[in-house]
């Protein structure tokens, strides 16, 4: 096992991602920490995305016309081969549709202890510790690894790491000829009836809400305060509310200045969408859920009944 | 197309979780199990799949508690054949155990897809799917939201932050993680689960003896030390709301209530 610290590279159209600079954030310290290198892998098919920006000491760029568009085989195996290559002490790869998609596989493939879901990470000597939110982020799960770790990050954990000139590194693609799998096309949301993002006010329903029937409540509380009604993951999939007013990891992150959730229990990709909120108030029957803890104000009464209650003495206040 | 969909049982979220006596983790015995909703929704998406394709749909469970009821369901909604795999689980089981047992379970099965959750809350080792799909040696595509029948193989779509979706061609054997179904899981009634029940007999079979470790030991479980927490509203839901009409006037948030 050697001390350098990697960090998987997202990028679109020559663009990195965000959650990139976090993780380079926080691969610069654990390098420090173990007198390795910060390397960041960039697989591409020629653009070298980014790569002299990367805060990082080494970037490694892989290049493969496999590796034009996320290909979730591709990624793994190129990755799996530079981890057997190098073997670092640390992999760190974002909590993302790409994280998800690598880090399993990397563990599989190499046999290097995975902690899913960190948002935070040290070396106490030679252990990396490691902090997990599992059981919809009821729960921290503090894990330690003795070997070699490889750690999927929730977004906005770490602090970016900016400005950089990496030594960068040309590396041979190997094994990821003959895939299995083929992009055939990248779609972009469609334009929505409503923008969440640029709204002041969100009435936000979770699956606490109870049924779509009840999404009614929400929305006339919405219209009373002049704002709109958004939601999370379930109750777009569920096919209550339109895709287009989701918060959160695979929605949109959003920081109205008042935001009410309704029956929304608080999951970390919910958090990530809201967190930032100027004032949230969060209705919620369950007491531990972790809603509260982002929230500024809240209350455990029956959503069914707060929602017109308040709907009614605001519709009171500006007649 | 053949296609199998594992099921896990998972704590149900809404109850209080208590932990076990050394901390490491929850009290699985008074607690109340439920199937991960995830693989719920990639129940639905194998069988809508079947509906177009043609094939089969086998779930699998491993013998977590209440994984009866689950596969029951599962047959009531429409699945083919139900299959338990037996042994001593009541601790818990990694996701790297899981995907091991599967994968032997699988080495004995023909099979095109499998489709399962994308995540569970307890995987902290990692997503079985994909662990699942590596020591298959076969592809795997996450976070699909549609799954369709595409020149022999299937077409995914995958979805992205901010809802970028990528399609993806699998022509091969592969895994998929499901994170939404085209449609809302379909509704069984308790009847038809109790029809299955009697029709339908689950087909068990002892779990593989694996040796999956994880690399990683969880030393404690504890509930998140937030530096803050909401101050909560007393008072029945015409106070609450009184409360939050008068924080909300006093923000100026609401030009007309100022």
């Amino acid at each position: 096992m050697g001390s350098d610290v990697f960090t998987l590279v997202e990028h679109v159209g020559g663009t990195v991602d965000d959650s990139t600079h976090e993780l380079l954030g926080k691969a610069r310290e654990l390098a420090t920490a173990t007198g390795g290198r910060s390397v960041a892998c960039l697989l591409h098919s020629g653009a070298r995305a980014g790569a002299d920006g990367l805060a990082a000491d080494v970037v490694l760029s892989v290049e493969h016309p496999a590796l034009e568009h996320f290909l979730p085989e591709a990624y793994v195996k190129a990755l799996a081969a530079l981890v057997a290559d190098h073997e670092p002490r640390v992999v760190l790869v974002a909590n993302s549709t790409v994280g998800m998609d690598v880090a399993g596989g990397l563990s599989a493939r190499t046999g290097n202890g995975l902690v899913a879901y960190c948002n935070a990470i040290t070396l106490e000597g030679d252990t990396l510790v490691a902090i997990s939110q599992v059981f919809g982020g009821k729960l921290n799960a503090e894990v330690a690894v003795e070997g070699p770790a490889i750690c999927s990050v929730v977004s906005g954990s770490f602090a970016p790491a900016t400005g950089g000139s990496p030594d960068i590194q040309d590396v041979t693609a190997s094994g990821i000829d003959n895939l299995t799998t083929t992009f055939l096309a990248r779609i972009e949301p469609e334009a929505s009836d409503v923008d969440i993002t640029a709204e002041d006010i969100l009435v936000s329903v979770g699956r606490g809400i109870g049924g779509a029937d009840n999404i009614e409540f929400a929305q006339e509380l919405a219209d009373a305060l002049g704002g709109v009604v958004s939601g999370s993951r379930p109750v777009t999939d569920a096919g209550w509310l339109s895709k287009t007013r989701q918060v959160g990891k695979s929605g949109q992150k959003v920081k109205p200045k008042l935001y009410i959730a309704c029956g929304i229990s608080g999951a970390p990709e919910h958090l990530e969408g809201m967190s930032d909120a100027e004032l949230i108030i969060a209705i919620n029957s369950d007491a531990n859920a972790p809603i509260f803890d982002v929230a500024h104000f809240g209350t455990t009464e029956d959503v069914l009944d707060v929602l017109p209650a308040l709907t009614e003495q605001i519709e009171a206040a500006v007649a | 197309m053949q296609i199998i969909v594992p099921m896990q049982q998972t704590v149900d979220l809404v109850e209080e979780l208590e932990l076990n006596d050394d901390g490491t983790g929850v009290e699985r015995e008074y607690l109340k199990f439920v199937a991960n909703e995830w693989d719920e929704q990639a129940l639905e998406e194998a069988l809508l799949l079947k509906e177009a394709a043609g094939g089969s749909v086998t779930v699998v469970g491993i013998d977590e508690t209440d994984v009866d009821g689950t596969l029951f369901s599962a047959l009531a909604k429409g699945a083919d054949r139900a299959v338990k795999l037996t042994g001593d689980f009541e601790n818990g089981i990694s996701s790297h155990q899981r995907a091991a047992i599967l994968a032997a379970w699988l080495g004995t099965q023909e099979f095109d897809l499998v489709m399962v959750g994308v995540q569970s809350p307890e995987d902290l080792d990692g997503q079985t799917g994909v662990i699942l799909a590596n020591l298959l040696d076969t592809a795997h595509v996450s976070v699909a939201i549609g799954v369709e029948p595409h020149e022999g193989g299937v077409k995914v779509r995958q979805e992205f932050g901010g809802g970028t979706v990528h399609e993806l061609a699998l022509s091969g054997r592969a895994v998929v993680g499901v994170q939404a179904a085209t449609a809302a899981p379909r509704y069984v009634s308790i009847s038809r689960v109790r029809a299955a029940m009697q029709d339908s007999p689950l087909e068990t079979l002892p779990a593989a003896d694996v040796d999956a470790p994880t690399g990683t030991t969880v030393r404690r479980l504890y509930a998140p030390e937030s530096s803050s927490h909401a101050e909560m509203l007393e008072g029945d839901a015409d106070a609450v709301a009184a409360r939050i009409l008068e924080i909300v006037r006093e923000r100026g948030i609401v030009k007309e209530l100022s």
